[in-house]
Protein backbone atom coordinates (compact mmCIF):
# COMPACT_ATOMS: atom_id res chain seq x y z
CA UNK A 1 0.00 0.00 0.00
CA UNK A 2 1.33 3.44 -0.88
CA UNK A 3 1.03 6.27 2.17
CA UNK A 4 -1.69 8.49 2.23
CA UNK A 5 -0.08 12.19 1.98
CA UNK A 6 -0.88 12.29 6.14
CA UNK A 7 1.66 8.93 6.03
CA UNK A 8 3.96 11.13 4.21
CA UNK A 9 3.74 14.00 6.82
CA UNK A 10 3.91 11.18 9.35
CA UNK A 11 6.87 10.19 8.43
CA UNK A 12 8.74 13.24 7.73
CA UNK A 13 8.03 14.07 11.13
CA UNK A 14 10.27 11.15 12.27
CA UNK A 15 13.08 13.71 10.90
CA UNK A 16 12.28 16.86 13.27
CA UNK A 17 14.56 16.73 16.27
CA UNK A 18 14.53 18.55 19.51
CA UNK A 19 15.40 21.47 19.69
CA UNK A 20 14.75 22.12 15.47
CA UNK A 21 14.04 25.61 14.14
CA UNK A 22 11.62 24.04 11.01
CA UNK A 23 10.30 25.88 7.96
CA UNK A 24 7.47 24.13 6.28
CA UNK A 25 6.13 24.39 2.79
CA UNK A 26 2.43 24.66 1.22
CA UNK A 27 0.58 21.09 1.22
CA UNK A 28 1.53 18.00 2.83
CA UNK A 29 4.94 19.45 4.65
CA UNK A 30 2.19 21.71 6.40
CA UNK A 31 0.77 18.24 7.96
CA UNK A 32 3.67 17.45 9.40
CA UNK A 33 3.22 19.61 12.21
CA UNK A 34 0.57 17.66 13.26
CA UNK A 35 2.72 14.71 13.70
CA UNK A 36 5.62 16.20 15.37
CA UNK A 37 6.12 14.01 18.74
CA UNK A 38 4.72 16.07 21.89
CA UNK A 39 7.79 15.53 24.06
CA UNK A 40 10.24 17.31 21.81
CA UNK A 41 10.45 21.06 21.77
CA UNK A 42 10.58 22.46 17.73
CA UNK A 43 9.48 26.18 16.95
CA UNK A 44 8.12 26.01 13.36
CA UNK A 45 8.94 29.38 11.19
CA UNK A 46 6.79 30.87 8.57
CA UNK A 47 8.66 33.19 6.44
CA UNK A 48 6.25 36.16 6.45
CA UNK A 49 7.37 36.72 9.39
CA UNK A 50 6.63 34.17 12.75
CA UNK A 51 8.92 31.93 14.75
CA UNK A 52 6.48 29.78 17.05
CA UNK A 53 3.43 29.10 14.81
CA UNK A 54 0.91 27.69 16.60
CA UNK A 55 -2.40 25.49 15.12
CA UNK A 56 -5.04 27.65 13.11
CA UNK A 57 -7.33 30.07 15.70
CA UNK A 58 -10.69 28.71 17.35
CA UNK A 59 -14.06 29.98 15.37
CA UNK A 60 -14.25 33.79 15.62
CA UNK A 61 -10.29 34.38 17.14
CA UNK A 62 -9.56 35.00 14.01
CA UNK A 63 -6.82 38.27 13.26
CA UNK A 64 -6.00 39.51 9.73
CA UNK A 65 -2.75 40.29 10.84
CA UNK A 66 -1.77 37.18 11.99
CA UNK A 67 -1.46 34.93 8.88
CA UNK A 68 1.53 31.69 7.31
CA UNK A 69 2.76 31.91 4.24
CA UNK A 70 -0.34 30.50 2.75
CA UNK A 71 -2.38 33.65 4.14
CA UNK A 72 -4.09 31.23 6.39
CA UNK A 73 -5.33 32.46 9.79
CA UNK A 74 -3.04 30.90 12.36
CA UNK A 75 -1.99 31.59 16.18
CA UNK A 76 0.80 32.25 17.90
CA UNK A 77 2.38 30.01 20.54
CA UNK A 78 3.95 31.46 23.79
CA UNK A 79 7.09 32.22 23.36
CA UNK A 80 6.42 33.32 19.44
CA UNK A 81 8.29 36.47 17.68
CA UNK A 82 7.49 38.15 14.95
CA UNK A 83 9.82 39.87 12.47
CA UNK A 84 9.89 41.47 8.74
CA UNK A 85 11.11 40.15 5.87
CA UNK A 86 14.41 40.62 5.49
CA UNK A 87 14.99 39.64 9.10
CA UNK A 88 12.76 35.99 8.27
CA UNK A 89 15.26 35.34 5.13
CA UNK A 90 18.15 36.45 7.20
CA UNK A 91 17.48 33.28 9.33
CA UNK A 92 16.76 31.54 6.19
CA UNK A 93 19.89 32.23 4.05
CA UNK A 94 21.93 32.65 7.52
CA UNK A 95 21.01 28.79 7.72
CA UNK A 96 19.84 29.44 11.30
CA UNK A 97 16.52 27.33 10.22
CA UNK A 98 17.41 23.87 10.92
CA UNK A 99 15.31 21.84 8.72
CA UNK A 100 13.32 22.63 5.59
CA UNK A 101 10.17 20.61 4.30
CA UNK A 102 8.59 21.44 0.64
CA UNK A 103 6.91 19.83 -1.87
CA UNK A 104 8.72 19.22 -5.48
CA UNK A 105 6.86 19.20 -8.53
CA UNK A 106 10.46 17.10 -9.93
CA UNK A 107 13.60 16.33 -8.26
CA UNK A 108 16.62 15.12 -9.80
CA UNK A 109 19.48 12.26 -8.74
CA UNK A 110 22.08 15.26 -8.56
CA UNK A 111 19.83 17.21 -5.92
CA UNK A 112 17.96 19.44 -8.43
CA UNK A 113 14.78 20.71 -7.73
CA UNK A 114 11.90 22.18 -9.69
CA UNK A 115 8.65 22.98 -8.48
CA UNK A 116 8.13 26.34 -9.39
CA UNK A 117 6.98 26.91 -12.88
CA UNK A 118 4.92 24.58 -16.07
CA UNK A 119 6.27 26.62 -19.06
CA UNK A 120 2.58 27.36 -20.63
CA UNK A 121 0.67 27.83 -17.85
CA UNK A 122 0.11 30.65 -15.15
CA UNK A 123 3.23 31.27 -13.41
CA UNK A 124 2.44 32.04 -10.13
CA UNK A 125 6.21 32.56 -8.32
CA UNK A 126 8.71 31.20 -6.49
CA UNK A 127 7.76 33.11 -3.26
CA UNK A 128 10.49 32.21 -0.61
CA UNK A 129 11.26 28.41 -2.22
CA UNK A 130 14.41 29.73 -3.67
CA UNK A 131 15.84 31.52 -0.65
CA UNK A 132 14.76 28.28 0.90
CA UNK A 133 16.57 25.49 -1.58
CA UNK A 134 19.50 27.53 -2.03
CA UNK A 135 20.31 27.89 1.58
CA UNK A 136 19.34 25.32 3.71
CA UNK A 137 21.30 22.65 4.64
CA UNK A 138 19.09 19.70 5.38
CA UNK A 139 15.85 19.75 3.05
CA UNK A 140 13.82 16.85 2.86
CA UNK A 141 10.95 16.90 -0.48
CA UNK A 142 7.79 15.68 0.25
CA UNK A 143 6.20 14.58 -2.79
CA UNK A 144 4.37 11.73 -4.46
CA UNK A 145 6.37 9.08 -6.46
CA UNK A 146 4.81 9.99 -9.73
CA UNK A 147 2.44 12.34 -11.30
CA UNK A 148 -0.87 12.84 -12.38
CA UNK A 149 -0.61 10.54 -15.41
CA UNK A 150 2.36 8.07 -13.72
CA UNK A 151 5.58 9.75 -15.02
CA UNK A 152 8.38 9.36 -12.40
CA UNK A 153 9.06 12.60 -10.49
CA UNK A 154 12.46 11.09 -9.42
CA UNK A 155 14.59 11.92 -12.61
CA UNK A 156 17.80 11.83 -13.72
CA UNK A 157 17.82 15.66 -14.92
CA UNK A 158 15.07 17.74 -14.12
CA UNK A 159 12.84 18.80 -17.17
CA UNK A 160 11.10 22.02 -15.59
CA UNK A 161 12.69 25.09 -14.82
CA UNK A 162 14.43 24.65 -11.92
CA UNK A 163 14.21 26.14 -8.28
CA UNK A 164 17.56 25.38 -6.59
CA UNK A 165 20.30 22.89 -7.92
CA UNK A 166 22.48 20.07 -5.60
CA UNK A 167 20.22 20.77 -2.91
CA UNK A 168 18.05 18.09 -1.83
CA UNK A 169 19.06 15.44 0.43
CA UNK A 170 16.07 13.66 1.21
CA UNK A 171 12.95 12.65 -0.24
CA UNK A 172 10.32 11.04 1.19
CA UNK A 173 7.33 9.96 -1.47
CA UNK A 174 4.23 7.68 -1.10
CA UNK A 175 6.38 4.90 -1.92
CA UNK A 176 9.97 5.24 -0.66
CA UNK A 177 12.25 7.19 1.66
CA UNK A 178 14.92 8.29 -0.06
CA UNK A 179 18.45 9.78 -0.12
CA UNK A 180 20.35 11.31 -2.36
CA UNK A 181 24.08 10.03 -2.62
CA UNK A 182 26.91 10.71 -5.34
CA UNK A 183 24.49 11.79 -7.36
CA UNK A 184 22.21 8.84 -7.13
CA UNK A 185 18.65 7.90 -5.93
CA UNK A 186 19.25 5.53 -2.63
CA UNK A 187 16.74 3.59 -1.33
CA UNK A 188 16.49 3.69 2.22
CA UNK A 189 12.71 2.19 3.35
CA UNK A 190 9.64 1.15 1.34
CA UNK A 191 6.03 1.94 2.31
CA UNK A 192 4.79 -1.52 3.41
CA UNK A 193 3.47 -3.73 1.12
CA UNK A 194 5.01 -2.03 -1.76
CA UNK A 195 8.21 -3.77 -3.18
CA UNK A 196 11.44 -2.85 -4.55
CA UNK A 197 10.63 -3.92 -7.87
CA UNK A 198 7.82 -1.55 -7.76
CA UNK A 199 10.10 1.52 -6.47
CA UNK A 200 12.43 0.80 -9.36
CA UNK A 201 9.34 1.04 -11.80
CA UNK A 202 8.57 4.21 -10.78
CA UNK A 203 11.97 6.12 -10.70
CA UNK A 204 13.39 7.33 -13.95
CA UNK A 205 16.48 8.46 -12.23
CA UNK A 206 19.41 5.67 -10.99
CA UNK A 207 18.42 3.98 -8.12
CA UNK A 208 20.65 2.07 -5.69
CA UNK A 209 19.55 -0.43 -3.46
CA UNK A 210 21.50 -2.46 -0.82
CA UNK A 211 20.48 -5.07 1.18
CA UNK A 212 17.57 -5.46 2.48
CA UNK A 213 15.03 -2.40 2.53
CA UNK A 214 12.75 -2.07 5.69
CA UNK A 215 9.49 -0.87 5.47
CA UNK A 216 8.61 2.37 6.64
CA UNK A 217 7.82 2.42 10.22
CA UNK A 218 5.71 5.18 11.83
CA UNK B 1 10.40 66.70 17.45
CA UNK B 2 10.15 66.94 13.31
CA UNK B 3 6.85 66.75 12.53
CA UNK B 4 6.08 64.34 9.53
CA UNK B 5 2.06 64.26 9.97
CA UNK B 6 -0.02 65.17 7.29
CA UNK B 7 -3.67 65.62 7.02
CA UNK B 8 -5.08 62.85 4.74
CA UNK B 9 -4.01 60.33 2.46
CA UNK B 10 -4.39 63.11 -0.74
CA UNK B 11 -1.93 65.18 1.11
CA UNK B 12 0.40 61.83 1.63
CA UNK B 13 0.20 61.25 -2.05
CA UNK B 14 1.28 64.14 -3.48
CA UNK B 15 3.70 64.05 -6.01
CA UNK B 16 2.69 60.97 -7.46
CA UNK B 17 2.44 60.81 -11.36
CA UNK B 18 2.05 58.62 -14.18
CA UNK B 19 4.99 56.16 -14.74
CA UNK B 20 6.28 56.16 -11.48
CA UNK B 21 7.62 53.16 -9.61
CA UNK B 22 5.88 52.34 -6.31
CA UNK B 23 6.94 49.94 -3.54
CA UNK B 24 4.08 48.66 -1.69
CA UNK B 25 4.31 46.82 1.65
CA UNK B 26 1.96 43.54 2.92
CA UNK B 27 2.06 40.03 2.72
CA UNK B 28 -0.86 39.06 0.92
CA UNK B 29 -3.23 40.91 1.66
CA UNK B 30 -1.98 41.54 5.58
CA UNK B 31 -0.38 44.47 6.19
CA UNK B 32 -1.10 45.90 3.11
CA UNK B 33 -1.56 49.93 2.56
CA UNK B 34 -5.40 49.95 2.18
CA UNK B 35 -5.95 53.67 2.62
CA UNK B 36 -2.99 54.81 -0.16
CA UNK B 37 -4.00 51.85 -2.82
CA UNK B 38 -7.33 53.68 -3.07
CA UNK B 39 -5.69 56.51 -3.35
CA UNK B 40 -3.61 55.26 -6.42
CA UNK B 41 -7.09 54.12 -7.76
CA UNK B 42 -8.47 57.43 -7.59
CA UNK B 43 -6.02 59.28 -8.87
CA UNK B 44 -5.86 57.26 -11.57
CA UNK B 45 -1.78 57.46 -12.39
CA UNK B 46 -1.15 55.13 -14.97
CA UNK B 47 1.81 52.74 -16.32
CA UNK B 48 3.65 52.11 -13.08
CA UNK B 49 5.59 49.73 -11.84
CA UNK B 50 4.85 48.38 -8.51
CA UNK B 51 7.26 46.42 -6.22
CA UNK B 52 5.19 44.02 -3.74
CA UNK B 53 5.44 40.38 -2.56
CA UNK B 54 2.14 39.84 -4.27
CA UNK B 55 -0.86 41.52 -6.02
CA UNK B 56 -3.68 41.34 -4.25
CA UNK B 57 -7.08 39.45 -5.22
CA UNK B 58 -9.21 40.59 -7.95
CA UNK B 59 -11.32 43.26 -5.91
CA UNK B 60 -9.15 43.98 -3.42
CA UNK B 61 -5.59 45.25 -2.53
CA UNK B 62 -3.62 45.71 -6.04
CA UNK B 63 -6.33 43.65 -7.21
CA UNK B 64 -7.60 47.43 -7.26
CA UNK B 65 -5.31 48.99 -9.69
CA UNK B 66 -5.25 46.17 -11.81
CA UNK B 67 -8.85 46.23 -12.79
CA UNK B 68 -8.20 49.65 -13.66
CA UNK B 69 -5.30 48.96 -15.91
CA UNK B 70 -3.13 51.19 -14.17
CA UNK B 71 -0.18 48.81 -13.65
CA UNK B 72 2.03 48.63 -16.47
CA UNK B 73 4.89 46.52 -14.13
CA UNK B 74 4.86 43.76 -11.14
CA UNK B 75 7.66 42.93 -9.54
CA UNK B 76 6.53 40.41 -7.20
CA UNK B 77 7.57 36.60 -5.53
CA UNK B 78 4.25 35.24 -5.61
CA UNK B 79 0.92 35.98 -7.79
CA UNK B 80 -1.21 33.43 -7.64
CA UNK B 81 -4.67 34.54 -6.34
CA UNK B 82 -5.98 36.94 -9.21
CA UNK B 83 -7.59 35.66 -12.39
CA UNK B 84 -7.41 39.48 -13.72
CA UNK B 85 -3.68 39.12 -12.85
CA UNK B 86 -3.54 36.11 -15.13
CA UNK B 87 -5.42 37.65 -17.59
CA UNK B 88 -3.07 40.85 -18.20
CA UNK B 89 -0.03 38.13 -17.74
CA UNK B 90 -1.28 36.26 -20.28
CA UNK B 91 -2.61 38.67 -22.94
CA UNK B 92 0.91 40.85 -22.72
CA UNK B 93 -0.94 43.98 -21.05
CA UNK B 94 1.54 43.54 -18.03
CA UNK B 95 4.62 43.02 -17.18
CA UNK B 96 5.88 40.34 -14.33
CA UNK B 97 9.20 40.45 -12.93
CA UNK B 98 9.01 37.35 -10.47
CA UNK B 99 12.51 37.29 -7.92
CA UNK B 100 12.23 35.29 -5.20
CA UNK B 101 11.05 36.30 -1.76
CA UNK B 102 14.37 36.91 0.31
CA UNK B 103 16.06 38.80 -2.34
CA UNK B 104 12.83 41.16 -2.54
CA UNK B 105 13.06 41.93 0.89
CA UNK B 106 16.67 42.15 0.96
CA UNK B 107 16.54 44.19 -2.71
CA UNK B 108 14.23 46.86 -0.08
CA UNK B 109 16.57 46.50 2.81
CA UNK B 110 19.64 47.50 0.33
CA UNK B 111 18.12 50.63 -0.96
CA UNK B 112 16.94 51.58 3.06
CA UNK B 113 20.90 50.76 3.89
CA UNK B 114 22.52 52.36 1.10
CA UNK B 115 24.21 49.06 -0.17
CA UNK B 116 24.05 49.24 -4.25
CA UNK B 117 23.83 45.08 -4.24
CA UNK B 118 24.58 42.38 -2.86
CA UNK B 119 25.49 38.46 -3.17
CA UNK B 120 22.74 35.82 -2.52
CA UNK B 121 22.71 32.43 -3.32
CA UNK B 122 18.81 32.12 -4.25
CA UNK B 123 18.29 31.71 -7.74
CA UNK B 124 21.81 30.56 -8.69
CA UNK B 125 21.45 27.95 -11.78
CA UNK B 126 18.12 28.83 -12.55
CA UNK B 127 16.51 31.52 -14.78
CA UNK B 128 16.19 34.15 -12.51
CA UNK B 129 20.52 34.09 -12.51
CA UNK B 130 20.34 34.72 -16.39
CA UNK B 131 21.86 37.51 -17.77
CA UNK B 132 23.10 38.37 -13.89
CA UNK B 133 26.82 38.27 -12.48
CA UNK B 134 27.76 34.58 -10.15
CA UNK B 135 30.18 34.94 -8.24
CA UNK B 136 32.01 31.75 -5.54
CA UNK B 137 32.13 32.38 -2.20
CA UNK B 138 33.51 29.67 0.49
CA UNK B 139 33.11 27.46 -1.77
CA UNK B 140 29.20 27.92 -2.68
CA UNK B 141 27.56 30.12 -5.98
CA UNK B 142 26.19 33.24 -5.51
CA UNK B 143 24.53 36.11 -8.06
CA UNK B 144 24.48 39.26 -7.74
CA UNK B 145 21.51 41.22 -6.92
CA UNK B 146 20.91 45.23 -6.86
CA UNK B 147 19.33 47.20 -4.57
CA UNK B 148 15.63 48.67 -5.62
CA UNK B 149 15.09 51.99 -6.42
CA UNK B 150 11.73 53.45 -6.27
CA UNK B 151 9.73 57.02 -6.06
CA UNK B 152 7.41 56.48 -3.37
CA UNK B 153 6.98 53.50 -0.91
CA UNK B 154 3.65 53.26 0.76
CA UNK B 155 3.75 51.19 3.90
CA UNK B 156 0.90 50.56 6.96
CA UNK B 157 1.51 50.30 10.56
CA UNK B 158 -0.09 49.32 13.53
CA UNK B 159 0.60 52.59 15.35
CA UNK B 160 2.95 55.51 14.54
CA UNK B 161 3.45 59.46 16.05
CA UNK B 162 4.14 62.62 14.66
CA UNK B 163 7.75 62.18 14.37
CA UNK B 164 6.79 59.40 12.04
CA UNK B 165 8.37 56.30 14.67
CA UNK B 166 6.16 53.04 13.83
CA UNK B 167 5.24 50.00 15.68
CA UNK B 168 4.03 47.43 13.45
CA UNK B 169 1.34 44.23 14.34
CA UNK B 170 2.07 40.43 13.79
CA UNK B 171 2.61 39.05 10.57
CA UNK B 172 1.34 42.19 9.17
CA UNK B 173 5.11 43.65 9.38
CA UNK B 174 6.20 41.79 6.37
CA UNK B 175 7.57 43.73 4.11
CA UNK B 176 7.03 47.31 5.82
CA UNK B 177 9.91 47.77 7.51
CA UNK B 178 12.00 46.93 5.18
CA UNK B 179 10.56 49.41 2.41
CA UNK B 180 10.68 52.23 5.06
CA UNK B 181 13.41 54.60 3.75
CA UNK B 182 14.06 52.78 0.66
CA UNK B 183 12.29 55.26 -1.52
CA UNK B 184 12.69 58.65 -2.66
CA UNK B 185 9.81 59.24 -0.17
CA UNK B 186 8.03 57.19 2.29
CA UNK B 187 4.31 57.04 3.40
CA UNK B 188 3.04 55.63 6.17
CA UNK B 189 -0.50 54.80 7.20
CA UNK B 190 -1.47 53.73 10.44
CA UNK B 191 -4.13 52.54 12.37
CA UNK B 192 -3.55 54.90 15.53
CA UNK B 193 -1.54 58.33 14.98
CA UNK B 194 -0.74 59.50 18.65
CA UNK B 195 1.67 62.35 19.48
CA UNK B 196 5.24 62.28 19.71
CA UNK B 197 6.71 61.09 23.06
CA UNK B 198 3.50 58.63 23.68
CA UNK B 199 5.48 55.17 22.52
CA UNK B 200 8.08 54.22 24.15
CA UNK B 201 11.13 54.06 22.09
CA UNK B 202 12.40 50.83 23.30
CA UNK B 203 8.93 49.51 21.48
CA UNK B 204 9.65 51.54 17.99
CA UNK B 205 10.36 49.03 14.99
CA UNK B 206 11.09 51.92 12.62
CA UNK B 207 12.33 55.65 13.61
CA UNK B 208 10.85 57.96 12.38
CA UNK B 209 14.28 58.94 10.04
CA UNK B 210 12.71 56.53 7.19
CA UNK B 211 9.29 58.14 6.77
CA UNK B 212 8.33 61.68 5.42
CA UNK B 213 4.72 61.33 5.85
CA UNK B 214 2.71 59.90 8.36
CA UNK B 215 -1.21 59.86 8.33
CA UNK B 216 -4.21 58.49 10.48
CA UNK B 217 -5.25 55.49 7.95
CA UNK B 218 -9.47 55.54 7.96
CA UNK B 219 -12.14 52.21 7.05
CA UNK B 220 -9.72 49.53 7.42
CA UNK B 221 -10.79 46.51 5.81
CA UNK B 222 -8.12 44.25 6.70
CA UNK B 223 -9.88 41.02 4.86
CA UNK B 224 -8.59 37.81 5.33
CA UNK B 225 -7.62 35.58 2.49
CA UNK B 226 -7.47 32.31 3.99
CA UNK B 227 -10.10 31.91 6.62
CA UNK B 228 -8.75 29.15 8.65
CA UNK B 229 -10.14 27.71 11.85
CA UNK B 230 -10.42 24.84 13.94
CA UNK B 231 -13.30 23.60 16.42
CA UNK B 232 -13.93 24.93 20.05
Amino acid sequence: MSLSKEQIAQRIAKEVKDGYYVNLGIGIPTLVANFVRNDIEVEFQSENGILGMGPFPFDGEEDPDLINAGKQTITALPGASFFDSAMSFSMIRGQHVDLTILGAMEVAQNGDIANWKIPGKMVKGMGGAMDLVASAENIIVAMMHTNRVGESKLLKSCSLPLTGVNCVKKIVTDLAVLEIVDNTFKLLERAPGVTVEQIKEATEGDLIVEGTIPEIAF
Amino acid sequence: MINKTVANVSEACEGIADGMTFMLGGFGLSGIPENAIAQLVKRGVKDVTCISNNAGVDDFGLGLLLQKRQIKKMISSYVGENAEFERQMLSGELEVELIPQGTLAQRCQAAQSGIPGFYTPAGYGTEVAEGKEAREFNGKMHILEHAFKADFAFVKAWKGDTAGNLIFKGTARNFNPNMCGAAAITVAEVEELVPAGTLDPNHIHIPGIFVQRIFQGEHYEKRIEQRTVRKK
